[in-house]
C-alpha cells in the first residue's frame, strides 16, 4: 500500500494569538511551529496501515523551507519520503493546493491519500475534496476509524448521534480527525534517520483565486475576569445559589 | 436576487444550525431563499421554514435519492443554483454542510468560504464577508469575486432569528438530475455505539481536564452532570492520556459546544479549548491557580481543588 500523507506548518500558538500589525499573518515571535493534530494522526494512521499491510509512507508539505522542520517530524514517526512544494511564503488557497498536491499524486502509484479533515490555521476544509475531484478518486471526510482490506477501505464517523460508513474503492482521498488513533512519539533511531533523510523538492506556481484574504483581527471579547464566588468547598452555598439563578437546577 | 441554502433536518423540524444560516441568508439583502430538503415532501417542516423569510423548498425525497451521498447533494445544489440564477449557495457550517459545499466548489470549479459570520454582497460578482480562521480564535476580512457565491456559516456565530414577516411557502418534489460518480460515496447510517445526551447539543457540560488527575478521577463529575441533566466534556490532555474518549472532547480539533452552562473543573482555559467552548452562554471556572486564562472567559469562578468542591456540590444538589 502506498500511501500520501499532507501535512501543513502552522504556528503553534499557546495561551494566546495575536495578528502582525498589518493584519496580514499570526503573530509568531514568541512561538514555534507544528502541524495540526489532525494531521499528526493522519501520519500515525498511515504508518501503522503499512506496518501491517506494507508498503510505504510519503509526507508532503506546501509551504516554505522552513516546513521540512514538519517533514522530518513526520520522518521520525515512520514516513520514508519526504517532499516539499517549496513556496515564496505567499499565503496559497485550497484550489491551488489541491492542484499542487495533485500532480504529485499523478507522478507517483499511491493507493491512498490522508490529510487532515481541516487545517488548524485556515480552516478551509476542502482541499482533499478539490484534491479527490482533480483526481476523479472517492473521498471521504471527517474520519474517524478507518479499516483497509485489498481493493478498498471501510471509513467510518459519526454525525448527529449516528454512525456512517462509507466504502470506497482504492484509490482514494480519506480526510481524518483527530481520535483516529494516538499518536506515537518518535523513536530515537527514528529521529536520527528523519536528520539524515533527503528532502526533494519542486517549487510550483502560485495562482490567485476568487476568495481573497484582506486582513486578519482578533474578535472582540466580551468577557472579562471571573466574579470569584469564594474558597475551596466553602464557596458551594454560594455556587448552588448562582447555579440556581442561571436556571440550571431543575 | 436568489440564493438556495441547504436545510439540514434534526427529526422532524430544521437543525438550530440551518436556521442560524436561513437567518444569514436573509440577511443578504431582498432575496428570494429557496431551500434544499433531503426528505419526504410530506414531513418537510414548511411552516418553520416560512418563518425564516424561505419562500420555497425544493424536497428530494429517499425514493429519488436515499441517504447521505455528499457529491450527489452538492450535484442537486449546482443545478437548482443554476436554474434559479441564484448569487449564492450556503450552508450551515456543520460537518455535512462544509462537505457538501466544498464538493460543490469542486464541482463548480468556484471559491468556498467556509463559517462565515457576515456576508454582504458588494455589486457585480464580489462579496465582502467576515469568516472564522483558527476556529474562530481569529475573524478574517475577505473579498470574494464569483458569479455565485459559495459559504458556509459558523454554527456559533449567527444567532437565529426569525423573519419580521413570515414567507408564503410552497413545498415542490424535487427530481434530482445526478452525473456519473455520484453515488459512489453514501453513508450506512446505524446508530452510534453511545446512547445518551450528546455533546454538541446538551444544555449543561460539566467539563474535566488534567486537574481531575487520572480516569478515576471523572465519577464525581459524572454524577454532577447527572444531577445537572448534562454531560461530561473533557480538555486535549485528557483524551491523549487516554483518560476519556476523544469524541467527549471539547475545543477546536474536538465538539464545539453551545450550552447554557459551562462548568471548566481543572481545565488551564487554552485558546483551542476556548474555541469549543466560547459559545456557551455561561462559564464558571473551578481551578486551583486563580491565575489561570480560564478565568477571563469564565463568569463566576470558584479558586481551590475540584475533589474537594465537586464532592461537596454534588451532596449539597443531593440535599435539595
Ligand atoms: C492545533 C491544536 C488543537 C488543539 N485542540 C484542542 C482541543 O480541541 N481541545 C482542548 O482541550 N485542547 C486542545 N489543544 C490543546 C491545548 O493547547 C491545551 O494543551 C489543553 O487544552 C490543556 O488541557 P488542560 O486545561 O486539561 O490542561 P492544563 O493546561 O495542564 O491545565 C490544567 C489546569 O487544571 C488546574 N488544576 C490542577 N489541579 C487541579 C485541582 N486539583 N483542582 C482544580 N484545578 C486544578 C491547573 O491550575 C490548570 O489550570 C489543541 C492544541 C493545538 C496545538
Ligand atoms: N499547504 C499545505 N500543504 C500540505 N497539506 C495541506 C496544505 N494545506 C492544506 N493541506 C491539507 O489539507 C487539509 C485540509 O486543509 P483545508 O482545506 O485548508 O482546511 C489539511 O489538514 C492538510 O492535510
Amino acid at each position: 500500500m502506498e500511501i500520501l500523507v499532507c501535512v501543513k506548518r502552522v504556528p503553534t500558538v499557546g495561551g494566546k494569538i495575536a495578528v502582525t500589525p498589518d493584519g496580514q499573518e499570526v503573530d509568531t515571535r514568541m512561538s514555534g511551529f507544528s502541524i495540526s493534530p489532525h494531521e499528526e494522526c493522519a501520519v500515525e494512521e498511515a504508518v501503522q496501515i503499512t506496518e501491517r499491510a506494507g508498503g510505504s509512507v510519503t509526507v508532503l508539505t506546501l509551504g516554505p523551507e522552513a516546513a521540512i522542520e514538519q517533514l522530518r517530524d513526520a520522518l521520525a514517526l515512520g514516513a520514508g519520503r519526504a517532499v516539499l512544494l517549496e513556496t515564496d511564503g505567499r499565503e496559497w488557497g485550497p484550489i491551488a493546493t489541491a492542484a499542487a498536491i495533485a500532480a504529485e499524486v499523478r507522478a507517483h502509484p499511491y493507493d491512498l491519500v490522508l490529510l487532515g479533515n481541516e487545517a488548524a490555521d485556515t480552516g478551509d476544509y476542502q482541499v482533499g475534496i478539490r484534491l479527490a475531484h482533480e483526481l476523479g478518486w472517492p473521498v471521504a471526510t471527517g474520519i474517524k476509524n478507518l479499516s483497509v482490506s485489498a481493493g478498498g477501505v471501510v471509513a467510518r464517523r459519526e454525525y448527529r448521534g449516528v454512525e456512517e460508513a462509507y466504502s470506497l474503492p482504492l484509490p482514494a482521498v480519506i480526510t481524518v480527525k483527530e481520535g483516529i488513533n494516538l499518536p506515537r512519539y518518535p523513536s530515537l533511531p527514528g529521529r536520527l534517520r528523519a536528520k539524515r533523510a533527503a528532502i526533494e523538492r519542486s517549487a510550483p506556481d502560485w495562482a490567485a483565486e476568487g476568495l481573497r484574504k484582506e486582513t486578519l483581527r482578533v474578535p472582540a471579547s466580551s468577557k472579562h475576569q471571573a466574579t470569584v464566588l469564594g474558597h475551596g468547598a466553602d464557596a458551594v452555598p454560594e455556587l448552588v445559589r448562582v447555579l440556581d439563578e442561571l436556571g440550571v437546577l431543575s | 436576487m436568489t440564493v438556495v441554502c441547504l436545510v439540514e433536518l434534526d427529526g422532524a423540524e430544521p437543525a438550530d444550525a440551518s436556521l442560524r444560516a436561513l437567518t444569514l441568508a436573509r440577511a443578504l439583502g431582498d432575496t428570494s431563499v429557496q431551500t434544499v430538503v433531503f426528505a419526504e415532501s410530506a414531513s418537510v417542516p414548511a411552516a418553520a421554514l416560512a418563518d425564516y423569510g424561505v419562500s420555497d423548498v425544493y424536497a428530494v425525497e429517499p425514493g429519488a435519492l436515499e441517504g447521505y451521498a455528499p457529491q450527489a447533494w452538492a450535484r442537486v445544489l449546482a443545478r437548482l443554483a443554476a436554474e434559479t440564477g441564484a448569487t449564492a449557495v450556503l450552508a450551515a457550517g456543520t460537518d455535512r454542510g462544509n462537505e457538501v459545499l466544498a464538493h460543490l466548489g469542486a464541482i463548480t470549479g468556484l471559491p468556498m468560504a467556509a463559517n462565515c459570520t457576515i456576508v454582504t454582497p458588494d455589486g457585480g460578482q464580489t462579496h465582502r464577508l467576515v469568516r472564522h480562521r483558527w476556529a474562530g480564535l481569529l475573524l478574517e476580512d475577505a473579498v470574494m469575486e464569483a458569479p455565485i457565491a459559495l459559504f458556509t456559516v459558523a454554527t456559533d456565530a449567527v444567532a437565529p432569528v426569525p423573519a419580521q414577516t413570515p414567507a408564503a411557502v410552497a413545498v415542490h418534489v424535487h427530481k434530482p438530475e445526478l452525473a456519473e460518480g455520484d453515488l459512489r460515496v453514501r453513508a450506512a447510517e446505524s446508530p452510534a455505539g453511545a446512547g445518551g445526551a450528546s455533546l454538541a447539543t446538551a444544555r449543561v457540560v460539566v467539563g474535566g481536564g488534567r486537574g481531575v488527575g487520572g480516569p478515576d478521577g471523572f465519577a464525581p463529575l459524572e454524577e454532577l452532570a447527572g444531577l445537572l441533566g448534562g454531560v461530561v466534556g473533557v480538555s486535549r490532555v485528557v483524551t491523549s492520556e487516554g483518560w476519556r474518549p476523544h469524541r467527549q472532547q471539547v475545543g477546536q480539533t474536538g465538539t464545539k459546544i453551545t450550552p447554557e452552562l459551562y462548568l471548566a473543573c481543572g481545565i488551564s482555559g487554552a485558546i483551542q479549548h476556548i474555541a469549543g467552548c466560547a459559545g456557551a452562554r455561561h462559564i464558571i471556572a473551578i481551578n486551583t491557580d486563580p491565575g489561570a486564562p480560564i478565568l477571563a472567559h469564565a463568569d463566576y469562578a470558584v479558586i481551590g481543588d475540584l475533589h474537594q468542591v465537586i464532592p461537596a456540590l454534588v451532596a449539597a444538589l443531593r440535599a435539595r
